[in-house]
């Protein structure tokens, strides 16, 4: 069952302050409405992964880590990988974060993320199997939450979009007879197939202004956000509104093209630290 | 014998979808209020195939009282899906999807709702989806508000939901299941048609810029017609009763 | 009429059937019962199930057809015992919040909970008429029970109505609850909670009244009720052969 969450105490000064900076469309941080904050982002961060990334999007830090394992595809796929996102928001990272198995909002997180990749098919499954119907790769993305600063999700679809273009495929031996696979993750023979790469905008709303990329102190008294997931090649693969407010047919308008115009530097830079960035094959 | 998962075929060559109607057309809609005598308001609502009750309890003590809010009533929603609503048996353990619905319904509804009159109370909201054929958290939404107007909550506006969805190219209102399976995108949106405002909104699959447009205005078509349509259920009783002697 | 003077539109008419979200009217008109009209802007609107109550031509209102009970202080209201305090009884009164009623309000005199035991006055499952000594926000109701006629109650049935419906069923300047009494010859007590205590002189005479008030509820909206309220009782006595029909007229 969904609650009203608590709200968070946010001292009325500060909440003055933003709002009358906005007035002049300044923010505390001195950035513009449409700014991101600078990101980070560290690839193969993690060794005992398949692939992994480390973002830092202003004071928020997130890594996602990659596995693969074989498995059973999907009865309704039976000649797919499959793909499986799931999000973690750790006590450590934030003094409002309960240890215990992940609430709604990491369950949000974690499926508004997934979904921009699913649709879209930036990871190529059907590039995934290894015995069509019986065995297939599993591609587990997890997504780790370390430093709560604001705008988990688009840290987040940084990171996991990052991890995925560094993914390497272990090797794996095929016994068609026995219908076994044997891993051998010393050694890697491919890259993870990518179709087209997929990244998120938030926006937030405050009274009348649109903000992107809200901080944790923002996110107090914005009482509406959306999210657009944007792939590669410009088009839109995801949208999630969120919070307890509403939007105009214009805000969603506004913001939509906020997050076109926006999302194209996010994922130069992505493709700056990897090396490669696909845009979709047909 | 395997079985086949073959994509149907969903829209024909002059211009009908797979269970003959247009792309502007909704399903039959069928909208009743005051359906449980326990609830304090209550609503059954159906687009098409999908049949889902909403029931609201409240503005009632909220407990434990550590979740209450000083200044307003808190609201409590629960979309859940009954076992045997989908075509597989669905487990009665709430899913992952069952929560993030949830989560978003409750925030749909949220800013229609005047929780300001009622300090430290809860106002519960309970989805239960009887028959799943698409649609079902945008039926959910517009049976929860007609509930929430039935249990003479004070709101801003009626909340409308329907979904809009790209099947073979074309654009379409009000997917159902077989349309939301194998389409290419499924957008569910809700909003205060009255004051013209989005308070649900997703997409799920892929639109160029253009066809968001498009979609949105497809969306708001069909949530003018929901809405009148829940206005002329909640005074359906008492029409009716006007002309008893 | 000057410019200023026509600086409103009322789209609505008096009884009018609406529901939330309804605009009523536009401009410099007055909300007359928050929260069942607010103004958003330059327009009143109505924010829930209801019959329109226009007042001196510039202020808008909508009587709800539903709704649940909201303590008001001074109203008076039937509450049945839900817990037992230290020196205090919870008291259920249909609202989103419990009414709450001091031992020493009930014994006029302080109390000492060391020497004394609650329950001996007043347990689980009594019922009570009260009145709502003060509400704020902050606070669940307080209720009183000094005043006349207030107390416990030790006999009578017990019946809950729609409280939206309690104006109805007392009736303009009580004409219809005049109606109730003097048609049965029942004792009738209509709280603001939604809860009704009857004692009436027969057991047939308190199912035809019981009858009659859910007659009301139903019918609530509808206009020339306290007539066929009264007609009703009469039809009522006469099938149920509590009068033979030539005394009728």
């Amino acid at each position: 069952m969904s609650v009203t969450p608590q709200a968070e105490l946010i001292p009325k000064l500060k909440a003055d302050a933003i709002l009358r900076l906005l007035e002049r469309k300044e923010r505390i941080d001195k950035r513009g409405l449409e700014d991101f904050r600078p990101i980070e982002i560290i690839t193969n961060y993690i060794k005992n992964a398949e692939g992994s990334a480390y973002v830092k999007l202003g004071t928020t830090q997130v890594v996602v880590g990659v596995k693969l394992e074989v498995g059973s595809p999907y009865p309704d796929t039976p000649n797919e990988g499959v793909l499986i996102v799931n999000a973690e928001f750790v006590p450590l990272a934030s003094p409002s974060f309960e240890p215990g198995p992940p609430d709604e909002n990491a369950i949000e997180l974690a499926r508004v993320i997934d979904r921009s990749l699913r649709e879209y098919r930036a990871v190529d499954m059907k590039k995934l199997v290894l015995i069509p119907g019986k065995k297939v790769w599993l591609v587990w993305l997890d997504i780790y939450v370390l430093d709560h600063g604001g705008n988990l999700i688009d840290a987040s679809s940084i990171a996991a979009m990052a991890a995925l273009l560094v993914t390497k495929i272990p090797k794996a031996e095929v016994n068609k007879d026995t219908g076994e696979v044997t891993i051998d993750k010393t050694q890697y023979v491919a890259e993870l197939p990518i179709r087209g790469s997929v990244v998120t905008v938030t926006i937030g709303k405050i009274g009348n202004y649109l903000i992107i990329d809200p901080t944790y102190e923002e996110e107090q008294i914005i009482d509406t956000k959306v999210t657009i997931a944007v792939s590669s090649d410009g088009k839109i693969v995801g949208i999630q509104k969120s919070g307890m407010g509403d939007l105009t047919l214009n805000d969603v308008k506004k913001a939509v093209n906020i997050a076109l115009a926006k999302a194209p530097q996010i994922l130069q830079q992505i493709e700056n630290t990897v090396g490669r960035l696909k845009t979709t094959e047909n | 014998m395997t079985k086949s998962y073959e994509k149907p075929k969903l829209m024909s060559e002059d211009g009908k979808r797979h269970d003959g109607r247009l792309p502007e057309d909704l399903r039959p809609i069928k909208m009743e209020v005051g359906i449980l005598k326990n609830a304090s308001g209550s609503a059954l609502v159906e687009y098409g195939g999908t049949k889902v009750i909403a029931a609201v309890y409240g503005p009632r003590e909220a407990q434990p009282k550590h979740i209450s809010i000083p200044t307003r009533a808190i609201i409590r929603c629960r979309y859940h899906m009954a076992p045997f609503s989908t075509h597989e048996r669905k487990s009665p353990a709430p899913s992952r999807r069952e929560i993030e619905l949830s989560k978003v319904i409750r925030e749909a509804l949220e800013p229609a709702i005047i929780s300001e009159l009622y300090p430290k109370a809860s106002i519960d909201v309970f989805i239960e989806v009887l028959n799943a054929d698409g649609g079902t958290r945008t039926a959910g939404v517009t049976a929860a508000a007609l509930a929430l107007a039935d249990a003479g909550i004070p709101m801003r506006d009626l909340v409308a939901g329907i979904a809009v969805g790209k099947v073979e190219g074309v654009l379409v209102l009000d997917l159902d299941e077989l349309e939301d399976m194998y389409g290419e995108a499924d957008m569910p949106i809700a909003a205060m048609p009255g004051k013209g405002v989005i308070t649900l909104l997703q997409l799920n699959g892929v639109l160029t810029p253009e066809e968001f447009e498009e979609a949105l205005q497809l969306a708001w078509k069909g949530l003018k017609k929901i809405y009148e349509l829940q206005k002329e259920a909640l005074k359906k009783r008492y029409t009716e009763l006007s002309i008893e002697s | 009429m000057s410019e200023e003077e026509v600086k409103y539109k009322i789209y609505v008419n008096s009884r009018d059937l609406v529901t939330p979200g309804d605009i009523l009217a536009e401009g410099n008109v007055e909300a007359l019962n928050y929260p069942y009209v607010i103004k958003e802007g330059n327009y009143v609107v109505s924010t829930v199930v209801g019959l329109v109550d226009i007042q001196n031509n510039n202020k808008v209102g909508v009587i709800p057809l539903e709704g649940f009970y909201y303590p008001k202080e001074g109203d008076m209201v039937i509450g049945i015992v839900e817990e037992i305090g230290v020196t205090h009884w919870e008291v259920n009164i249909r609202a989103p919040y419990k009414g709450v009623l001091t031992a020493s309000d009930f014994l006029g005199r302080p109390f000492n909970p060391a020497q004394e035991d609650l329950s001996k006055y007043l347990n689980v499952g009594d019922v009570i008429i009260a009145k709502i000594e003060s509400f704020d926000r902050t606070r669940d109701p307080l209720l009183t029970v000094k005043g006349k006629d207030l107390g416990k109650v030790t006999e009578g049935t017990i019946i809950e109505v729609d409280p939206s419906r309690v104006p109805r069923i007392i009736g303009k300047k009580k004409s219809m609850l005049n109606v109730l009494t003097s048609e049965t010859g029942c004792n009738v007590v209509v709280a603001q909670n939604g809860r009704v205590l009857i004692k009436c002189p027969s057991e047939e005479l308190e199912a035809i009244l019981i009858l009659a008030i859910k007659k009301i509820e139903r019918e609530a909206h509808t206009s020339g009720l306290t007539e066929r309220i009264r007609e009703f009782i009469l039809e009522q006595k006469i099938l149920r052969g509590v009068i033979k029909s030539d005394k009728v007229l």
